[in-house]
């Protein structure tokens, strides 16, 4: 394990505990009441959830043209990590839903992209399970075409119509709300990235035991 | 485009799936002229190693030279230059005789796919039963096509995998003969079987595997499946 | 070289399937039967709900589609042909073009049969533009096509290839769908839109170029192991 893990963990659970201060504290928002509040969660997994598709993506690719299994077992961890955060994100949003728009699903660009790419995540975990051997090659090739596949269906998607808020709101926000929101988005990216290298870390022990069960045959 | 080479090394090859080791440390060498055979019991590796050789596998460790060729390298080029028999016949039962090797022929590069189709039949002796689709025909006689399919770009290396099973005596005779004219025209034939009777007297190199190792090579052994009792009942390791 | 394997390796297939005809029937019978069933479903009191005949349509091809690829590469496994494709000294991105446009063209002969059905059945005005409808086909059924053919061939070598493909093929042609559904039901409005037509086929053949491009691109490094 890095050095930094340790200190770093301690420090992310340190930032959730406190969050809950800092998110009660803000003020409330004149329209939605209490319910704004889980925006302070929903947005953060959302932001995670998009940079762990991305980075399951961006390793997929580099695995299968560079053959390197440790781009793979990234890969992995990541996905998981976009099931998780994709998970929360797609929990999150409808309660916020349920207020804002009177409904707990829309056909929106967003929800719909995000339910989209949260699918392929489970098809990769799927893939990997349940597709035997070689199945490292299929998961890599279906996380490239998710990620290729992205631009299309928010295309598509946004021709119908859109009422999520645009994500231009954000840098708007008064400072009572700015802080907490980039205080939890923080903590969820830490959460994230020692997440990745301790679910990454767990693949290369497994492969080092099967390197010492073969070197045992020997 | 195809490469040439005058003999196969296999050097140090070793390929696992997960936890399991199908080959570990292989090494032998096969020169042009010569029939090689991979004997040992079921579950060897003598399969996994056709694969490796075939390129159809990578090798975890070790690398297959082919003369001056790498194998992980060498691409369409060296499988131009290699004929496969496999456990599978690679053939599609709904065409004929004639459409396969024509098809597999062309898919080859050969100028005149349907000449080398005729010609392949007749080496086959299905000369007439070449527009009967192979669905019907009788498993040694899906045998023969399936060989000559194998054989239709005149490979420099021809891998059979137990190119034996379900042929009748007469077949036998007609494939170690075939055999014999590959051996005499300078192709290296690796050939994977269990059937010690046949292939006795036909091999130049032997190599044992078990446990997806090499406990033992020889050349031209003599008395072939005494040796080869002999050769297993030794203890492992 | 290139083409010529791609004829080969298409002639090989569509010879195959013209003396079994088995895909082709079975193919189209099962979409006949899905739209039967939407049809049970959705109708009421004698009447098609409204816009339902475009979404029946494509839901139909792509159902059909994932049994069409599933049987086609079900071939190539039986006496491994396939490895026998992959040995060959031919171009490797060529045999997965070969393969794709016999099932582009297996999906089209059977989209012949189920327009006019479901046009009849759902008293849809499909026919009105066959010009435009024909371009919607046969862009949609290449994109879904391009995407399953590859990971079908990927699939071969797996034990619970008949599960995973579709898990597989449905996230990734979302945008297909949509598409195609859209610009199906903009041909259906009385008052046709061409605008709105030409946005979903431009749509269909930017997804159509980027997913064969793709799919060439990765083809090789997919299918060695």
């Amino acid at each position: 394990m890095p050095k930094w893990f340790t200190p770093a963990a301690i420090l992310c659970g340190l930032m959730f505990a406190v969050s809950p201060l800092l998110i009660a504290n803000a003020p409330y928002e004149s329209t939605m009441g209490l319910v704004q509040k889980i925006f302070y969660f929903h947005l953060p997994s959302a932001m995670t959830f998009l940079i762990s598709g991305v980075i399951c993506g961006i390793a997929s690719l580099r695995f299968l043209f560079g053959g390197d299994p440790r781009h793979d077992r990234t890969a992995w961890a990541a996905a998981e990590l976009t099931v998780l955060f994709g998970l929360l994100t797609l929990i999150t949003g409808p309660l916020w839903a349920r207020k804002a728009w009177g409904v707990w699903w829309q056909w929106d660009v967003r929800l719909t992209s995000s339910l989209m790419g949260w699918m392929v995540s489970v098809a990769y975990l799927l893939v990997r399970k349940y597709g035997g051997p070689g199945s490292d090659k299929l998961a890599a090739g279906l996380a490239l075409f998710g990620m290729a596949n992205v631009p299309f269906v928010y295309i598509s998607v946004n021709y119908w119509r859109t009422i999520h808020p645009a994500t231009s709101v954000v840098p708007t926000l008064p400072a009572s709300m700015g802080l907490p929101l980039w205080w939890c988005l923080a903590a969820f990216l830490l959460f994230f990235t020692l997440m990745l290298r301790l679910r990454a870390r767990l693949e290369e022990q497994r492969a080092r035991l099967d390197d010492l069960y073969l070197s045992l045959d020997e | 485009m195809s490469v040439d080479f005058d003999h196969l090394a296999v050097e140090d090859v070793s390929r696992q799936f997960g936890r399991r080791r199908a080959l570990s440390h292989i090494s032998f060498r096969a020169a042009s002229g010569e029939i090689l055979g991979l004997l040992g019991p079921n579950g060897a590796g003598k399969s996994t190693m056709m694969a490796v050789i075939a390129t159809l596998l990578r090798p975890s460790s070790g690398r297959v030279q082919y003369g001056a060729h790498d194998g992980v390298k060498a691409g369409a080029a060296l499988r131009a230059a290699i004929g496969v028999l496999g456990h599978d016949l690679f053939l599609y039962p709904e065409l004929t005789a004639h459409e396969n090797l024509e098809f597999f022929a062309g898919l080859h590069g050969a100028r005149d796919a349907r000449a080398a189709a005729d010609s392949a039949l007749a080496s086959a002796g299905l000369a007439d039963r070449a527009h009967d689709a192979v669905g019907s025909f009788s498993r040694g006689m899906r045998q023969r096509v399936a060989l000559e399919r194998a054989l239709i770009h005149r490979p420099r290396l021809v891998l059979l995998d137990e190119p034996f099973t379900g042929l009748d005596d007469h077949s036998t005779g007609a494939l170690v003969a075939r055999l014999d004219g590959l051996r005499s025209q300078g192709t290296i034939v690796i050939l994977a079987t269990h059937d010690l009777d046949i292939a006795d007297g036909l091999l130049d190199q032997v190599v044992f595997l078990r446990a997806g190792r090499v406990i033992e090579s020889m050349t031209r052994p003599e008395a072939l499946r005494s040796t080869y009792r002999a050769v297993m009942a030794r203890p492992a390791g | 070289m290139f083409f010529r394997t791609v004829w080969l390796v298409l002639r090989k297939d569509l010879t195959v399937e013209v003396r079994s005809r088995e895909i082709a029937y079975t193919t189209l019978f099962f979409a006949v039967s899905c739209v039967l069933v939407f049809a049970f479903a959705l109708v009421k009191e004698g009447r098609p709900i409204e816009d339902g005949a475009a979404g029946i349509l494509w839901i139909a091809i792509a159902f059909a589609g994932t049994l069409a690829l599933g049987r086609t590469f079900e071939r190539e496994r039986q006496a491994e042909t396939l490895r026998a494709l992959l040995l060959a000294p031919a171009d490797r991105p060529a045999i997965y073009v070969g393969k794709l446009l016999g099932i582009v063209g297996l999906l089209l002969a059977a989209a012949l049969g189920l327009v006019p059905l479901v046009a009849l059945l759902f008293q849809a005005p499909l026919l009105d533009h066959p010009f435009w409808l024909a371009s919607i086909v046969t862009t949609g059924t290449l994109g879904f096509s391009a995407v399953g053919t590859l990971f079908a061939a990927m699939l071969v070598r797996a034990r619970t290839r008949d599960v995973l493909l579709p898990v597989l093929l449905y996230p990734i042609t979302v945008p297909v769908i949509i598409a195609g559904v859209r610009a199906t039901a903009a041909l259906l409005e009385p008052e046709l839109d061409l605008a709105i037509v030409r946005f979903w086929c431009a749509l269909l053949i930017c997804f159509d170029v980027v997913f064969v491009t793709l799919a060439l691109w990765t083809f090789e490094p997919l299918m060695t192991d």
